[in-house]
């Protein structure tokens, strides 16, 4: 007899769908309903056997593991503690604590993918709201270097392009969407207006966006800009004037081209600027489940949302510096902690070469290359999975992540405490 | 332990205790009668506070402590944390921010002020869950939230169906969803309005799509606040907060609740004669006397302190316009079916007429409003400073000298036409006392703070007598949370936590079939992943509704 467990949220993605329905048998998960592709793994392929911690490769008790990682972080001079998106923001808050007290560099993965984001926010503020606004609300929405279609594959369902809501109850035929992007994607089949700008145009695009709805656009000679028509973004500067309520979502697309926080900071400003003549938000797409989350506890614990150096005793902001790839690559961290990520595989290779170097513990479900190179290895319990805990959504909006198997392994939040206790 | 605070001057307003000579004795978190015995009172531990003043700890009616505005504040204004650290130290964490500070600096800097309880000004009903997980961050301090409502769809629709019952049902519904402690009304109608370009502006305009105005908003929430029987009172910050003649709709607003017991916050903001969009003058004297006659009316001041601040309010039409006058970069965030809210930075220069003249009619405020149990101290922290800024607003209240000098700094302009010059009252350490703890507690419905009697919760702040009353409210020599000394010589010295307060009202279950299907309808979160559990709040504990 199976057991069901309603309004599961799932923790692949910054949608944090929690209306999942998750069915157990044992203590395997067997069926669940309404996750997208993505999502349908966090549940189907989570193997919840138990399995024991890692010294060196060789299986140890938990106590063991926890005395050398405290071990290794007691004696390094210059820890670095990097990850934080994937678990919940209950163990987020006991690693920051860690890191105050160890005088650690602590970064989150936030600095490899929308770090630029938020000094874009730092630099210009950001005008923005909640999903269901844009479900409610919205009449236009501007996709730009994104691919929910791939990555966020619920997003134009339960949020977006098709939501019906207060003011939208046609859904899809009650919007316009439009869809900004250097090549053609899943998502920009969907799009009423797909928008091809040439590869790293995106600042000029938006500054000349920003002109017209300054009023500026008398000024501008130019008969095209990254490729497209001045008239086709004369009409798409009027189009977002026009609206009733627009909202432009921003991915990596955005954050890893040229100008990276300038370009961000040149959308964030339009989108400001657009609320002269209408109300315009603007959501960035977050990747991994709980990364707003991080950003949230960090913001809270140290004042700064990541690359905080506590060396000095107090929290100092860095991207650039304390940011954990630079910190590497200038081989200035003697051990690391890596919280619930795999730095190792997505790191550039100066950086990932140096995590070989130094002893590294990982808190984490799964296998990973990272835990291949790993001093001390903790395979701790899933959050969302067989652990309860906090995670924020993309738009900042805290949801409690449910168990829905039997909790069978120590939680991150558990093995940290118990590190914390260790070392002091 | 026991512990006895001896020989010190008293001042406990409840009691109306004025500066005597007594001792207060303590035990298991409370405070309790004197030692029966000899031998219990040797085993006792004792402070000798011969010569020292002795109050409850204080207790802030206002105050944006925690959740997502305050961390939005924290999160886009680096600038504002670099020069203002706290190094970590074997007993406390570290922490960094001026307007803003970190969670753990947020208490210690409270605490080592002689605070031991405040209540987190607005937080949307949505992320109520975020406010909690910081609150439970924040170190020594009893807290707790006040939840926006005077947007809310459910609440507005429930009104212009002409179903206040269900309103009520709704809101007992939401403050145990969101374990919150009491209903905050923001602009009402206005914030919704301004999600179409608009706002409001008087009493009886209409809500857009909603069909109702914002006199049965703020009458239907006060009617729900008697009927559920919360221990605070509706808390209102009104309409056209900012602008010049908005003294007129504060007085209006105050005569529209007809004798129902409310609370108005940061009044300053809302104390202002002349035209929108203009310099404003100083409307405190009407608005004074409105308050004056009117004793179902309890206000806090939201006193402007010279220097930085970050204005953070759910009132976003204000926010925006703040960032449209002072360039400054601009953080809003709209909420589904509930509110708004959004942050701007902000500097108070004394030679800027506009600063000067809020700075003058907060003061005006406090001087003119006859009844200390009824006006109460909070720079809407961080709106219009900093908190520990408390310090030295309490100085220009008792000392008339360092007022008028500080009256001879600002604009002269403000200067010429200011009344302020010309009012001599000054406080006495009995009226601090009740401005910043007997009365705010009272208006709270916190029966256990706020005094020294016996069973109130042992929270006790114990200052040094100095002419210098800011520097004696800086810097307590004892400060005592729950029994237990946490502050000594102005430092902290023992780090505990503090507990969530939090109401549970009755309500008809029924609505919750409805509310499942008006979730479906309009929210992206499942009506049953909404309500703040349990986790939450650990060290909770509810607060009896009347």
């Amino acid at each position: 007899m199976a057991k069901v467990v309603e309004n599961a949220v799932c923790t692949f993605c910054g949608c944090l769908c929690d209306d999942i329905t998750v069915e157990v048998e044992g203590n395997a998960v067997s069926q669940v309903r309404r996750t997208c592709a993505n999502g349908r793994g966090v549940f189907m392929h989570y193997d919840p056997a138990p399995r024991q911690p890692t010294v060196r490769g060789e299986e140890v008790t938990w106590g063991e593991a926890v005395e050398e990682a405290a071990t290794i972080l007691s004696e390094a001079h210059s820890p670095l503690i990097y990850g934080l998106s994937s678990t919940a923001s209950e163990a987020q808050r006991k690693c920051v604590a860690l890191a105050d007290y160890l005088g650690a560099v602590i970064d989150t993965t936030s600095s490899v993918c929308h770090g630029p984001t938020g000094l874009a926010m730092q630099a210009v503020g950001e005008p923005t709201c909640t999903l269901g606004e844009v479900r409610n609300r919205a009449d236009l929405l501007v996709f730009w270097g994104c691919n929910p279609a791939a990555a966020h594959m619920r997003h134009f369902n339960r949020y977006s392009v098709t939501a019906r809501g207060r003011l939208t109850p046609n859904g899809k035929r009650d919007r316009t969407t439009v869809v900004v992007d250097v090549r053609p994607t899943a998502s920009t089949r969907i799009a009423d207006q797909f928008l091809q700008v040439e590869l790293g145009s995106d600042f000029e695009v938006l500054t000349t966006l920003l002109a017209f709805v300054q009023g500026k656009g008398d000024r501008l000679t130019a008969e095209e800009v990254g490729g497209v028509p001045m008239a086709e973004l004369e009409a798409l500067a009027e189009h977002m004037m026009s609206c009733r309520f627009g909202v432009a979502f921003m991915g990596m697309g955005l954050t890893h081209t040229p100008g990276q926080d300038l370009t961000v900071s040149e959308l964030f400003k339009l989108v400001a600027a657009l609320n002269d003549h209408t109300r315009f938000s603007v959501i960035p797409m977050r990747g991994h489940g709980n990364v707003a989350g991080a950003d949230q506890v960090m913001s809270w614990q140290c004042g700064y949302p990541f690359a905080v150096n506590f060396a000095r005793g107090y929290p100092v902001y860095g991207p650039g510096e304390f940011t954990a790839v630079d910190v590497l690559a200038r081989q200035e961290a003697d051990a690391a902690l890596i919280l619930a990520s795999d730095p190792v595989a997505h790191f550039p290779r100066r950086a990932a070469d140096e995590l070989g170097k130094i002893p590294v513990v990982v808190l984490d479900p799964m296998p990973s290359l990272t835990t291949e190179i790993a001093s001390v290895v903790f395979p701790t319990a899933c959050y969302g999975v067989e652990a309860k805990g906090t995670a924020y959504r993309m738009d900042g909006v805290p949801i409690q992540l449910r168990a829905v198997l039997p909790t069978t392994r120590p939680t991150d939040e558990e093995i940290l405490d118990q590190i914390t206790e260790a070392v002091r | 332990m026991m512990l006895g605070i001896l020989n010190g001057r008293v001042y406990d307003p409840i009691h109306e205790v004025d500066g005597e000579v007594q001792d207060v004795w303590m035990d298991d978190g409370k405070i309790v009668p004197p030692p029966a015995t000899e031998e219990a009172r040797r085993q006792a531990r004792t402070i000798d506070a011969t010569g020292l003043v002795v109050m409850a700890g204080g207790v802030d009616v206002h105050s944006h402590i925690a959740g997502a505005k305050v961390n939005a504040g924290r999160k886009f204004r680096p600038e504002d944390h670099r020069d203002h650290v706290r190094a970590r130290t074997p007993l406390t964490r570290s922490g960094a921010g001026y307007t803003t500070p970190t969670t753990a600096m947020m208490g210690y800097l409270y605490a080592e002020m002689g605070y031991t309880t405040v209540m987190e000004a607005a937080t949307a009903p949505l992320v109520a869950r975020h406010t909690h997980e910081e609150l439970e961050d924040i170190p020594i301090l009893d807290t707790g939230a006040y939840i926006t409502m005077g947007n809310n769809h459910f609440i507005m629709e429930s009104i212009r169906r002409g179903e206040r019952e269900k309103a009520r049902d709704y809101v007992a519904w939401l403050l145990r969803a969101t374990k919150g402690y009491a209903i905050k009304i923001v602009n009402p109608g206005g914030v919704e309005n301004w999600k179409w370009r608009g706002n409001v502006k008087e009493l009886d305009d209409e809500v857009i799509g909603f069909e109702v105005t914002p006199r049965q908003i703020l009458e239907t929430l006060a009617w729900v606040n008697d009927e559920l029987g919360l221990p605070h009172v509706p808390h209102i910050h009104g309409l056209n907060l900012g602008q010049g003649g908005n003294a007129r709709t504060t007085v209006e607003t105050i005569r529209a609740l007809d004798g129902r017991p409310c609370h108005f916050c940061h009044l300053q903001f809302l104390s202002y004669e002349g035209e929108p969009d203009t310099l404003p003058r100083s409307g405190a004297v009407q608005v004074a006397q409105a308050v004056n006659e009117h004793r179902n009316v309890t206000i806090d001041v939201g006193q402007v302190v010279f220097g930085s601040a970050t204005t953070m309010t759910s009132d976003g039409p204000l926010q925006y316009h703040l960032h449209r006058l002072t360039g400054d970069k601009w953080l809003n965030d709209y909420v589904e079916a509930e509110t708004g809210g959004g942050l701007v930075p902000m500097e108070y220069a004394p030679r800027n007429a506009a600063n000067a003249t809020q700075w003058a009619t907060g003061l005006e405020l406090f001087l003119l409003i006859d009844d200390p149990w009824r006006v109460f101290l909070t720079t809407d922290h961080p709106n219009a400073g900093p908190f520990f800024r408390y310090p030295y607003v309490i100085k220009l209240l008792m000392d008339r000298q360092a007022r008028a000098e500080a009256f001879e700094e600002i604009s002269p302009r403000v200067r010429k036409r200011s009344t302020l010059g010309q009012l001599e009252r000054e406080y006495s350490l009995y009226e601090i006392a009740i401005i910043t703890r007997a009365g705010t507690a009272r208006a709270l419905g916190l029966d256990n703070k706020g005094h020294l009697g016996v069973g109130a919760d042992a929270d006790v702040a114990v200052y040094v007598d100095l002419d210098d009353r800011e520097e004696m409210f800086a810097s307590p020599r004892y400060v005592i949370k729950d029994g237990e000394i946490v502050v000594q010589d102005g430092k902290v010295v023992r780090e505990q936590q503090g507990r969530t307060l939090y109401v549970e009202p009755a309500y008809d279950r029924g609505i919750e079939k409805e509310l499942r299907d008006y979730f479906r309808d309009y929210y992206t979160i499942q009506f049953d992943n909404y309500p703040v559990s349990p986790d939450y709040v650990p060290r909770g504990e509810v607060v009896a509704c009347r």
